[in-house]
């Protein structure tokens, strides 16, 4: 089989997709966020709970769209959970990075480039980069206030 | 079944036609191009990209302005594909048909400049629901800005449209019936003449979206007595940028202009200013000149060939199509009408239309993928988006296997 194409649709992937981590909705949510690609109508809805200490005390996410973005979306959720709101901002920076294709993703851990890494796979497919980055931006959205995120 | 492409008929020989268009000996990812993907855009044979360059090269410059020597030639051309679009049409007359940028603005162009003016508050615009966005969009213009209704007309299950139900939606406050000839998600083709006929005994105007009506129907707009028919160049197997507003004379000639600016003006002074007849009132600035003879040399290349054998090839590779995917009990076909047209879609259990498209694009299939710009179509089946196949005069049966056969892997990857 096509190697690119094993890359992205890696078993990883597909069982988040198939069992999404941390989804539904959050009741008490302190944050929220709605992201809409209109140009394949995948929609994720991010709920964030933030601590008094700006941590993310609990994370879920609810969505409907195509493996890539729905992984994305729980592999997301299953990262964030307990991290400061500075970590994950880091950790979107280092997983943009990565699905654009760059090599030497900034500041990343080791631990969490390896657990990211599962998705680096989409940067040859740039046009479904938009697919796997929804749910990050729609995460910063929520956090700066909850507008519409687009994934671009 | 067999895999080879088929040879339907004496006068049409898709192998033939297929040699016309370059582009379709690619390879991508090292596997043969299936392009798949004709409802979006045909590819262009080598008669309308040759056509386009002699022009260029040797009879261009602007068009009804200058006196000399190659601004004439230009002109001539530019007004001979006006004949030609209205050979095409069957159009009464040449005036009755106006340049436009694609089937989208000729739609803009009857709800600005026709259907504007004739809305108060209240009235009623009636549509289906199979209709493509750029045929509700300046709909919704109207109720946004002037109050009027829309009154929406549903399909069946198997994705046909009935002349009764759209009879039914016309009320004594109906300004217009805007309807798809041929949907670009289902297939369907509607009963236009019948539903033209109805929409007319009630005093109705009748818009139909003919963008991809004109590529596989044989349209005949007297026939048909539609009184607004949109078409546009680059499914045609033209270029991108022109299209064109049928429209019967007595209707353009009420109609304000949209666009002002020169070319579409009798007189202007400081303080007035009169404009000139349809269809130049209609097509202000410089047209798109070269474009107009590609679409022209499009529609001579689409006309020279039987028409009807290649609708029998087309809907040859429906219907092989149709066969292989019935097989398939995990992918549900979307627009069963009788009749339909040779576009596909469906949804495969368990796999999103656009991780199914990715797979397919790496076989070598090009499909598309999503809404196809019909949200309420989609809405009206519970899906967020299709997988569509949609296929050209220059298609094979091996492109329809190869399209099985990367669902298949699909499955295997995804399933």
């Amino acid at each position: 089989m096509d190697e690119t194409l094993r890359e992205l649709y890696q078993e990883v992937i597909l069982d988040h997709s198939r069992h999404p981590r941390r989804f539904g909705a959050l009741e008490g949510a302190t944050h929220t966020g709605e992201g809409y690609n209109p140009l394949c109508g995948d929609r994720v809805k991010v709920y964030l709970s933030l601590d008094g200490a700006d941590r993310i005390a609990d994370i879920r996410f609810e969505g409907k769209g195509c493996a890539i973005s729905q992984a994305s979306a729980s592999l997301m959720s299953d990262m964030l959970a307990g991290r400061s709101v500075e970590e994950a901002e880091r950790l979107m920076g280092g997983f943009l990075d990565l699905v654009k294709g760059e090599k030497e993703p900034h500041d990343l851990s080791a631990e969490d480039r390896e657990r990211l890494e599962v998705m680096a796979g989409v940067s040859a497919f740039p046009m479904r980069v938009k697919c796997a980055t929804l749910a990050w931006h729609t995460m910063k959205s929520a956090l700066e206030g909850g507008g519409p995120a687009k994934s671009e | 079944m067999t895999a080879q492409p088929k040879r339907i008929s004496a006068t049409f020989d898709p192998l033939a036609a297929r040699a016309d268009f370059d582009i379709l000996s690619l390879e991508v990812y090292g596997r043969p191009l299936a392009y798949l993907d004709n409802a979006a855009s045909a590819q262009k044979p080598r008669p309308v990209l040759d056509a386009m360059r002699n022009f260029a090269t040797s009879e261009y410059a602007n068009v009804h302005r200058g006196v000399h020597y190659l601004s004439a030639k230009a002109t001539e051309r530019y007004e001979a594909a006006r004949e030609t679009v209205r050979r095409f049409l069957n159009a009464a007359h040449t005036d009755e048909i106006v340049f436009t940028k694609g089937g989208t603005e000729a739609i803009n162009l009857v709800s600005y400049s026709f259907l504007a003016p004739r809305i108060q508050p209240g009235d009623e615009i009636v549509l289906s629901v199979m209709e493509h966005h750029s045929n509700i969009v300046p709909w919704h213009f109207l109720r946004e800005r002037q109050g009027a209704a829309l009154r929406w007309v549903d399909v069946r299950e198997d994705g046909s449209l009935q002349a009764d139900a759209v009879e039914a939606a016309i009320g004594p406050r109906t300004k217009l019936v805007a309807v798809a000839h041929m949907s670009n998600v289902l297939g369907t083709v509607s009963p236009l003449k019948e539903i033209a006929s109805r929409a007319h005994a009630k005093g109705v105007p009748v818009l139909a979206d003919g963008c991809q009506g004109a590529v596989h129907e044989i349209v005949d707009v007297q026939d048909l007595d539609v009184d607004f028919y949109a078409i546009t160049g680059h499914k045609l197997y033209g270029p991108t940028g022109i299209g064109a507003l049928y429209a019967k004379r007595e209707r353009l000639k009420s109609m304000r202009p949209f666009n002002g600016g020169g070319e579409m003006i009798r007189e202007v002074s400081r303080d007035n200013v009169t404009f000139a007849d349809p269809p130049a009132r209609f097509e202000a600035g410089t047209p798109p000149i070269v474009e107009s003879v590609g679409f022209a040399a499009a529609v001579d290349y689409l006309s020279a060939f039987d028409r009807v054998a290649v609708k029998a090839h087309e809907s040859d590779l429906l219907g092989y199509a149709r066969e292989g995917l019935r097989e398939l009990n995990w992918v549900r076909v979307i627009g069963d009408a009788p009749g339909k047209g040779s576009i596909l879609s469906f949804e495969a259990e368990g796999m999103h239309a656009h991780d199914l498209a990715t797979i397919l694009d790496r076989e070598g299939v090009a499909v598309r993928a999503g809404h196809h710009c019909a949200q309420p179509l989609m809405d009206r089946f519970g899906v967020v988006s299709t997988t569509r196949a949609s296929f050209a005069l220059y298609n094979t049966r091996s492109e329809v296997d190869a399209l099985i056969a990367g669902l298949h892997k699909a499955r295997k990857i995804l399933g």
